[in-house]
């Protein structure tokens, strides 16, 4: 790679926001996989997602796929699933049409075995590119009303 | 190949989980697997292709390089190169990721290797619960301790004792080696040695020690070599009251920060540093020190010089610059001047211009002196040396006198000082100097002063202008030590032996 093109990409790395989160669910991953994994079931799982499909009807497991939600406060998102493994338990997407105005959003779902214990490592993160002052407020938008809300919703789901 | 691969939570943060898995050089200290460990060709415990060797609790060598090592991921891998169980192509590795919402770390370590027929099951419970799993539960007990605190650094008083008479009460001896060991999990021990009672050289004992984790404040050394001083056979004797039965003895050490306590900001593992203070504790191979009583040692000090001279050099640099500041045309006379201390102040009142009048014992330290620059030779064994002053200065006499000797040379000295001289007792070699008349100095307007180390070193303000000296002092050739006679850290009776008998001239080490 050539010294401008390094430079080049240091200067758009440096333009992305970058939100990660992680908490320890108190159940096997295996368990906390089934109810993470399908893309179309935020619903189920989530507190601030009142209703979702996926356009064309396709398999929420479809690479591809895009899901389409509403949100408790009425904002509707559209998001498509680019990658999705039942092998290392992560699922990552990015966003089409949103009301939080961002651009080149991708988010990547994750969860890890903690074997001592029986337990999941869950980790979510994201990266987008927004407005300066509008930074801070996404960043705990999407950090703290988004995933930690739906990791503390699964750690009461799972509670032991 | 099977993989083996366990995970965990531990309720500390990334960073500070992460300090102490780095260190590669480090399992020691928490694995309760490993005994000691050691990184091969001493080249720094973080450097990619380092090779560390390791001895098991259990008995048995091992040696493993690392592979990988990343701050910014977290993660470490490394392989092994020998081993007495037959884990073919052994390659391990470890990450650690933030639990944000509860300040605690995510911890995964896994293990790939090739069983030969007829051993996988006995393989993978061996990885898994005795290196993993047991890994795991030392790292949570380490980390818990460490939060916990340590009282060793409480009890610790200022350092202010001296290489001239202490009286005072010393600090409290920081390793006691009556620490029940089965109680301490993956704590780190530490070969030391003891004095049980004060007594002869016999009384020093190589001891296994346990070394809790260093408090705030506080940074663990590991020594490089270790300085030996008349000092520590005023301890060992119980003459001073530095070192309190059972205690190790040593002020003076040369070595590598292995960790760092918290509220420690200026110091990090792998940084090479020395000490010539109290409190006592140097004849170890590991010890916690407070990091403000610490010396970074520039690259061109090696450690071996460092500790053969740093107890020595800074007292020659504060008796000559503090106690008396010498100036050109001076005369000074200097007693016991093959001794370490000696040395250092005839080549350096020499380069500050004064006239050097130097007492030795026998002819070949007179030799000696003469080398390193002394105007004048005397032989107190053979001829009064208060009258061969006299006679060398006309009746004049000398400005200062440096004696170290003490009951032998006190009235002698007194009586070589030109009128308005300055008598400088910072030892007592020979014995006590015992109660004297003050009255009588007044027949020459005697200045007499009787200096203690740690009041010119005990702040950093003291300390640094008499290291920066001494170490300008050995660029420059204006102090030119002979290498320093070498012994290993469990023969320090036999050096303390020399050193008492006065067979030795120049400096003496231990080398853990």
């Amino acid at each position: 790679m050539s010294a401008s093109a390094t430079g080049d990409r240091r200067r758009i790395e440096n333009l992305m926001t970058k939100v990660y989160v992680s908490a320890v669910i108190p159940a096997p991953a295996g368990e906390v996989w089934r109810v993470v994994r399908n893309f179309n079931a935020l619903p189920d799982w989530t507190p601030f997602v009142v209703e979702s499909r996926i356009e064309h009807n396709a398999p929420p497991d479809q690479i591809g796929c895009i899901r389409n939600f509403r949100l408790r406060d009425g904002g509707v998102i559209r998001e498509r699933l680019l990658a999705l493994s039942d092998y290392d338990l992560s699922c990552t997407y990015t966003i089409l049409e949103s009301p939080m105005g961002v651009r080149n959003y991708i988010a990547k779902l994750s969860l890890s075995p903690v074997t001592d214990g029986d337990m999941t490592f869950a980790e979510w993160e994201a990266e987008f590119e927004c407005p300066p002052e509008r930074e801070a407020a996404l960043v705990r938008q999407i950090g703290v009303g988004v995933f930690q809300a739906a990791f503390d919703a699964l750690k009461q789901r799972f509670g032991r | 190949m099977v993989l083996v691969r366990q995970s965990t939570i531990i309720a500390a943060p990334i960073e500070r989980v992460w300090h102490v898995l780095r260190d590669f050089n480090g399992h020691d200290r928490w694995h309760p697997a490993v005994s000691t460990s050691t990184i091969e060709d001493g080249v720094p415990a973080d450097a990619i292709g380092a090779v560390r060797r390791f001895r098991l609790a259990a008995g048995g060598v091992l040696r493993e390089q690392l592979l990988s090592l990343s701050d910014a991921e977290y993660q470490l891998s490394y392989c092994l190169l020998e081993a007495p169980v037959p884990l073919m192509g052994y390659v391990a590795g470890m990450r650690l990721k933030p639990v944000t919402d509860s300040n605690a770390t995510f911890w995964e370590w896994w293990s790939e290797f090739e069983p030969p027929p007829g051993w996988h099951d006995e393989l993978v419970r061996l990885v898994r619960d005795e290196i993993q799993r047991a890994g795991f539960a030392a790292i949570r007990a380490y980390l818990g301790k460490a939060a916990g605190g340590v009282a060793a650094a409480e009890t610790r008083s200022a350092p202010s004792a001296g290489v001239s008479a202490a009286t005072e009460r010393g600090p409290m001896v920081e390793q006691l080696p009556h620490r029940q060991a089965s109680a301490l999990g993956g704590e780190l021990r530490t070969k030391a040695i003891v004095v049980e009672r004060y007594g002869g050289p016999e009384v020093l004992r190589l001891r296994e020690l346990a070394l809790p984790p260093p408090a705030r404040g506080e940074v663990r050394v590991r020594h490089t070599a270790i300085g030996i001083n008349f000092i520590d056979i005023y301890c060992r004797t119980g003459y001073f009251s530095l070192l309190r039965p059972p205690g190790v003895p040593g002020m003076e050490a040369a070595g590598v920060i292995e960790t760092v306590g918290e509220g420690v900001a200026d110091l990090r593992p792998g940084d090479r540093v020395a000490y010539a203070c109290p409190p006592v504790g140097a004849y170890s191979e590991r010890r916690n020190m407070a990091a403000d009583l610490l010396i970074r040692l520039p690259d061109d000090i090696p450690d071996e010089l460092a500790a053969a001279v740093m107890l020595k050099g800074i007292t020659a640099s504060f008796l000559l610059h503090d106690v008396h500041a010498l100036r050109p045309g001076e005369r000074a006379l200097i007693h016991a001047a093959a001794g370490g201390v000696g040395q250092f102040l005839v080549q350096w009142a020499r380069h500050l211009g004064a006239t050097v009048f130097a007492t030795v014992s026998n002819a070949e330290k007179a030799q000696l002196v003469a080398r390193l620059g002394a105007d004048h030779v005397i032989l107190y064994t053979q001829e009064d040396f208060a009258e061969s002053i006299s006679r060398l200065t006309a009746g004049q006499g000398v400005d200062v006198v440096y004696d170290a000797v003490g009951a032998d040379t006190f009235a002698g000295s007194i009586a070589a000082l030109a009128p308005r001289g300055h008598l400088v007792s910072f030892g007592q070699a020979s014995g006590p100097i015992g109660p004297q008349d003050v009255g009588a100095l007044a027949a020459k307007s005697v200045t007499l002063s009787r200096p203690n180390y740690g009041h010119y070193t005990d702040t950093p303000a003291r300390l640094a202008p008499h290291v920066a000296r001494l170490f300008a002092a050995l660029r420059e050739g204006i102090l030119t030590p002979a290498a320093p006679r070498r012994y290993p850290l469990a023969d320090a009776e036999a050096a303390h032996r020399d050193l008492e008998s006065r067979r030795t001239s120049g400096a003496l080490i231990l080398i853990p």
